[in-house]
């Protein structure tokens, strides 16, 4: 077995989501090698060098990756992934974005989100919104697979000594072009990485209100979520969504204050250690998978919990 | 220009899935089916772009089995022009699925692909990015807005902390994110009209698309329940319990 992991960065570090899959290639078992593909992208290439499995980086330093436009990205995985039996990617925005399209240039049927590893090549992973997990074998000569990062721990970083090998060549499609990005930056703990989450939903009222969970937030180091009607409300950025279709998340501590709890929310956020729910209606959903019920008016309960802290 | 919608059949968004008690599927005997929701506003948007004069047809195409009809009826009341149905009974993977667009993409040559960011049933989410690899176009996923400009899209993403803009060269495939549109609902004569758009049906073997599946299903299970907790009567016991039970605050 050989294993291609295609690293998550921003051509300055390397984004921890990355030592998931190798945890998720060592458990396929394998050489495993490390693609980052980016432009003067050396930075990363030596941390990922660092990680503890890892037996070589592959380097693409090229202007046609700095920004991981997904018709160049998947031509390169396509080209080096050819001579593996496994290409894998923690399942971020980037590598949803491109690993299907690297695996069709392949002609493979890619597995999305797996959170087991059964053998090399069986693999579980939810559907339907989490409410059924399914084992899948694949007869492909090749598996992509994109590893749902909560799934499995971060591979250590720090005892690893991988070769560096640059990779020649560049593919440039053509066919799209970075404008601009617009990056919420933030001094809180990431959503998916974070220990501590704790996110309201359409019972916060308005967006401005969603300004009671900063000084919690603040207090605990927790990331602040939202549920998908708050987001669908306008509340709040998608990109603060926990659910099915936004970010999955698996802190050590959830708080979910005014959500009630529907099938694509508990998706995001049910694996979580403990979930501690805050609504004012007794019967909410929430509560069956809560281990701490608080039945209260957020008003009154987020300013208390504030002060308790 | 033309634009392609694709729509898929699934089960209704408020249904609760189960596996069968033999584990070998899941239970969809009498459950709901509408069209997913992601489709939906992918239809929406064609049907905009349309009305603001950009797009001069919109085509709806749906792979599946002779129920599909239902959803491309759908996608024409919200104002498609026609519809393709590529009729299938066989359990239709999203490269196969990939692989009848790129054939219906060869025939129509649509400017641009619009299709949902993934469908609620499997939550694949790589159908738009296997198309685009197989008919080279670009593409632009998970949008959450979009804006044609001559030969080009520029289209906002939905990315992990935040917004990304790119321009893509058309033809090319958009896949939608929730906030692209809010979709309309048929009116009843609009529904009454759709009846009489035109519908046609072809066939995966007639589109010369090998349809084997590539990953087998060994099985189903529900996942691990979690057991509701306990109430707890205000906030102060809630630290206590968080400090000194659960010990996930200090």
């Amino acid at each position: 077995m050989s294993i291609l992991i295609v690293a998550e960065h921003d051509n300055a570090s390397l984004n921890l989501a990355t030592l998931n899959s190798v945890t998720a290639g060592v458990a396929i078992g394998g050489d495993i090698h490390l693609l980052v593909a980016g432009e003067s992208c050396s930075a990363v290439a030596d941390e990922a060098s660092q990680v503890s499995g890892v037996s070589k980086v592959l380097l693409a330093d090229s202007a046609a990756y700095t920004h991981a436009l997904a018709e160049n990205v998947s031509l390169l995985i396509a080209e080096l992934g050819a001579t593996y039996s496994h290409i894998l990617a923690t399942s971020t925005s980037n590598a949803k974005n491109i690993l299907p399209r690297a695996a069709a240039l392949l002609d493979v049927q890619a597995i999305s989100d797996i959170i087991e590893v059964i053998d090399t090549d069986t693999f579980k992973r939810p559907i339907y919104a989490g409410n059924v997990i399914a084992t899948v074998k694949s007869s492909d000569a090749i598996k992509v697979l994109i590893v749902r990062g909560t799934a499995f721990d971060a591979a250590a970083v720090g005892d690893g000594s991988a070769s560096i090998e640059a990779v020649s060549g560049s593919h440039d499609a053509g066919k799209s072009s970075f404008v601009s990005e617009e990056v919420v930056k933030s001094d809180r703990p990431e959503l998916t990485a974070a220990e501590i989450v704790i996110s309201g939903g359409r019972g916060m009222g308005s967006g401005e209100n969603f300004e009671l969970l900063n000084g919690i937030a603040d207090k605990l180091g927790a990331a602040i979520g939202a549920s998908r009607a708050a987001v669908d409300a306008g509340f709040v950025p998608n990109d603060m969504q926990v659910g099915q279709t936004g970010k999955i998340v698996a802190p050590d501590l959830y708080i979910a204050v005014g959500i009630s709890g529907a099938i694509q929310h508990l998706a995001g956020m049910k694996d979580s250690k403990v979930i501690v729910a805050i609504n004012k209606d007794e019967d909410a959903p929430i509560f069956s998978v809560a281990d701490y019920g608080l039945v209260a008016d957020l008003f009154v309960a987020l300013p208390e919990l504030d002060a308790a802290l | 220009m033309k634009v392609l919608v694709a729509v898929k059949r699934v089960v209704d968004y408020n249904v609760k899935v189960r596996p069968k008690a033999d584990g070998t599927g899941v239970d969809l005997a009498n459950v709901k089916m509408s069209i997913n929701p992601f489709c939906e506003i992918a239809v929406e948007e064609a049907v905009r772009l349309k009305e603001k004069g950009v797009a001069a047809e919109v085509v709806a195409v749906s792979i599946g089995a002779q129920q599909s009809q239902e959803q491309l009826r759908t996608a024409l009341a919200l104002g498609a022009d026609r519809a393709i149905l590529v009729l299938t009974d066989d359990v239709m993977e999203p490269l196969a699925i990939a692989k009848c667009l790129k054939a219906v993409c060869d025939s129509e040559t649509p400017d641009i692909v619009l299709m949902g960011k993934q469908a609620i049933d499997g939550d694949n989410n790589q159908t738009g990015q296997m198309l685009g690899a197989l008919t080279g176009y670009g593409q632009a996923t998970f949008a959450s807005e979009i804006a044609i400009d001559g030969d080009n899209a520029s289209v906002i993403r939905e990315v992990d902390g935040g917004l990304q803009t790119i321009s893509v060269s058309l033809p090319a495939i958009v896949t939608s994110d929730l906030r692209l549109n809010e979709p309309r609902y048929a009116s009843l004569p609009n529904i009454m009209k759709a009846k009489k758009k035109p519908l046609d049906t072809t066939t995966p073997a007639d589109l010369g698309v090998d349809t084997s599946p590539r990953v087998t299903l060994l099985g189903v299970e529900r996942p691990a329940e979690r057991q509701a907790g306990i109430k707890v009567e205000d906030v102060a016991q809630l630290v206590d319990k968080l400090r000194n039970e659960a010990k996930v605050i200090s």
